[in-house]
């Protein structure tokens, strides 16, 4: 995948733009300080609290330190529905067997705590021929393509 | 009945082929159990105390005589030789070896089946009335509706590692036969000014910490009812709480924060999500709907049935059940036969009920959530014939809603989170009743057993409920009295100590006994139960 700009062993990304080259800060500090760019939303952090600031925003990191924690899937949709377009980046227990439902919700950018194999992490994007239901990405669901 | 287009079919056989890799590369040891545990409860597949076990999806329980021989296959090529419907109007398979899983989901592709989200902590199987599009006092047919959040909630990206499992039934008639306001999110469709709409209740459940749904929205236009689905499973998946897997269930959450605030929460983010593009096109559901017309009835059915066999007449009075269309009526295979083990059939049961079904039924077969099985649409004359052949297999009880008809969970048995045999109370309790003769005098008694504080049987919402518990190493029950998990919604009470086994077999007939010397007039079980309170019951138990 030659879209694939990587500033670590482990970092994945599906944009064209840099990296941000400092560290994120919490959502706490973040909204106590205005020079930061990125930020870090855990699981408890509500997301909602960044959208009046989006527009300073180049990366927001979403935590998930377990995988099974699936809150973060809801940070990163509502913050694409509010038009935040810049980085929204997946890092922690991040796995293989998440990445695609990830990307769905809005994740272009992945920092697992542990490297994903390549070719399984070409078989879960290529997986699902169709999906369902609407989401984060651009992707037209089923129910819209029989009545197109 | 809903049939697969190609879309359908490409997603339940990318499901396949990506079970098959996850299996193998759990074999290969690149996935750890943990990591793997998640992937394969959402392919259905326990482990339980013996071996594998794999729950098939059988959405709004609904399904075709080539896809119940197809069970019946599985349960000889996978199994041995049976299998188990429960309580989700699924089946389960408990002797399933993990490196032939992905061979099983594969089989059942080919008939339009899948073991999709039947566990894990994401959106499970829908249920729905068993006796949809066939019950005579139905608003419409509530499975289009069924159908249409089982396409949203399939692979659904944001809401599938949710904070603990999540439970939908949709029902459209105002007699509850779904358990409805006892499940994560309960619809009801309704008629408002002439337009179809959804009442949601949120926040039902059993388990350990048993509650029932309130109304959050009496009516929710049939064009925003996916969208307002989302809104409830998002403000769940934000704020339902995961320090504690028995506090996780939606019930905590709304009860925690209250009806209305947990509404107004909702209704914030419904308002947020509207131009979100989420809602499918209004074509969709009618393209649905299609599907479930009413099969070509005939007009001049007779209503007259022969009813000279006595045998065959209590099968009529006791297993079927009035059909909207003159001359049919639903019939009730009871998977309950004296001293037998509560949903279980054999492959060749299965094969039976197949044919019945295509020779009678339409092609078409419900599973009951109470663990039998019915044939929606039979005419009354076919029904001698019917039960003729369904006697002849064991099939014939006539026992539906009586204290023989009882719903019991696996147990200890099978299941690994059970403290106590739910299996042989049941057996001992048909065995007993049908001995002294007591269960056509005790009428409509619902009878539910639980082996553990899970609820997997109900217990909550019997009319006697039984809960299976440890007691310092030994097996004890618990009896309960006062249950309903239908319109006349309640949850069962303790009435004091537990009981050893041959214990609680003897005060399920004193319970009875009660009932029978203080019912009045055209009373069941139950509504003696409300009216003379527990006091009665506990002095005859305990006294």
């Amino acid at each position: 995948m030659d879209d694939l700009a990587t500033e670590n062993d482990r970092l994945i990304r599906y944009r064209e733009d840099e990296a941000v080259d400092h560290a994120a800060v919490t959502v706490d500090s973040f909204l106590d300080q205005s020079s930061a760019s990125a930020v870090r939303v855990e699981p408890g952090d509500d997301a909602r609290e960044l959208i009046p600031h989006l527009g300073r925003l180049a990366l927001v990191e979403v935590n998930f330190p377990a995988f099974g924690d699936g809150r973060g899937y809801s940070s990163a949709r509502l913050l694409r529905e509010a038009g935040y377009e810049g980085e929204l980046r997946a890092v922690g227990d991040v796995l293989v067997d998440q990445v695609a439902y990830m990307r769905r919700c809005g994740f272009d950018a992945f920092d697992p705590d542990a490297p994903l194999d390549a070719d399984d992490l070409e078989a879960a994007f290529s997986r699902w021929p169709e999906v369902y239901q609407a989401a984060a990405d651009s992707r037209t669901p089923i129910w819209t393509k029989r009545h197109a | 009945m809903y049939l697969y287009d190609q879309y359908d079919q490409q997603m339940v056989d990318a499901r396949v082929e990506e079970f098959r890799d996850q299996a193998r590369r759990r074999l290969d040891g690149k996935l750890t159990e943990d990591q793997f545990k998640p992937l394969r409860l959402m392919n259905g597949l326990y482990l339980q105390l013996h071996a594998y076990m794999l729950r098939v999806a059988i959405p709004y329980g609904t399904l075709n005589s080539r896809q119940m021989h197809a069970l019946a296959d599985i349960a000889d090529k996978y199994d041995r030789g049976y299998g188990h419907f429960t309580t989700r109007q699924n089946i389960q398979y408990n002797w399933i070896k993990l490196e032939e899983a992905a061979e099983l989901l594969a089989d059942l592709a080919k008939v339009e089946m899948h073991a999709i989200q039947t566990s894990g902590n994401c959106i499970r199987n829908i249920s729905s009335d068993h006796f949809a599009g066939a019950a005579a006092d139905e608003l419409v047919d509530p499975r289009p509706y069924a159908e249409l959040l089982r396409q949203w909630s399939s692979f659904h990206p944001e809401f599938s590692y949710l904070p603990r499992k999540f439970k939908i039934a949709v029902i459209a008639s105002d007699t509850d036969r779904a358990a409805m306001r006892l499940h994560d999110i309960g619809i009801q469709i309704v008629e408002q000014d002439g337009e179809l709409g959804a009442a949601f209740y949120v926040g039902g459940g059993m388990g350990r910490t048993p509650m029932i749904a309130p109304c959050i929205k009496a009516f929710v236009p049939l064009d925003r009812l996916v969208t307002y689905s989302e809104a409830i499973l998002r403000v769940y998946n934000r704020y339902g709480r995961r320090d504690n897997k028995y506090k996780a269930r939606i019930k905590i959450l709304v009860h925690e924060m209250g009806k209305d605030d947990f509404t107004q929460a909702v209704d914030d983010e419904f308002a947020r999500m509207l131009d979100e593009g989420i809602e499918p096109p209004f074509a969709e559901l009618e393209r649905i709907r299609t599907f479930f017309e009413d099969p070509l009835f005939e007009t001049d059915a007779s209503e007259d049935i022969d009813r000279s066999d006595p045998d065959f007449a209590l099968w009529v009075d006791r297993n079927t059940v009035a059909h909207k269309a003159s001359g049919y009526v639903s019939a009730v295979i009871s998977l309950k036969p004296v001293g037998g083990i509560p949903g279980d059939a054999t492959s060749e049961q299965m094969r039976l009920m197949a044919d019945l079904a295509k020779d009678y039924s339409f092609d078409e077969l419900r599973v009951m959530h109470t663990q039998n099985i019915v044939l929606p649409h039979v005419r009354k004359a076919d029904l001698h014939a019917l039960w003729t052949a369904l006697d002849e297999a064991g099939l014939g009880s006539p026992n539906l809603d009586t204290i023989e008809d009882i719903i019991a969970c696996p147990g200890l048995d099978y299941c690994s989170l059970a403290n106590a045999r739910s299996i042989p109370v049941a057996q001992k309790i048909s065995e007993r009743f049908a001995a002294n003769g007591k269960t056509e005098a005790l009428g409509k008694l619902k009878l539910k057993i639980s082996g553990c504080i899970n609820a997997c049987g109900h217990h909550h919402a019997g009319h006697i409920g039984i809960l299976g518990v440890d007691k310092k190493g030994v097996e004890n029950y618990q009896l309960l009295l006062g249950g309903s998990e239908a319109e006349d919604v309640s949850l069962a009470k303790i009435t004091g100590p537990g009981f050893d086994e041959a214990g609680i077999v003897n005060a399920v007939e004193t319970a009875a006994d009660v009932y029978l010397r203080e019912r009045e007039k055209g009373e069941r079980f139950l509504d003696t139960y409300r009216r003379i309170g527990m006091a009665p019951f506990k002095e005859a138990l305990y006294g």
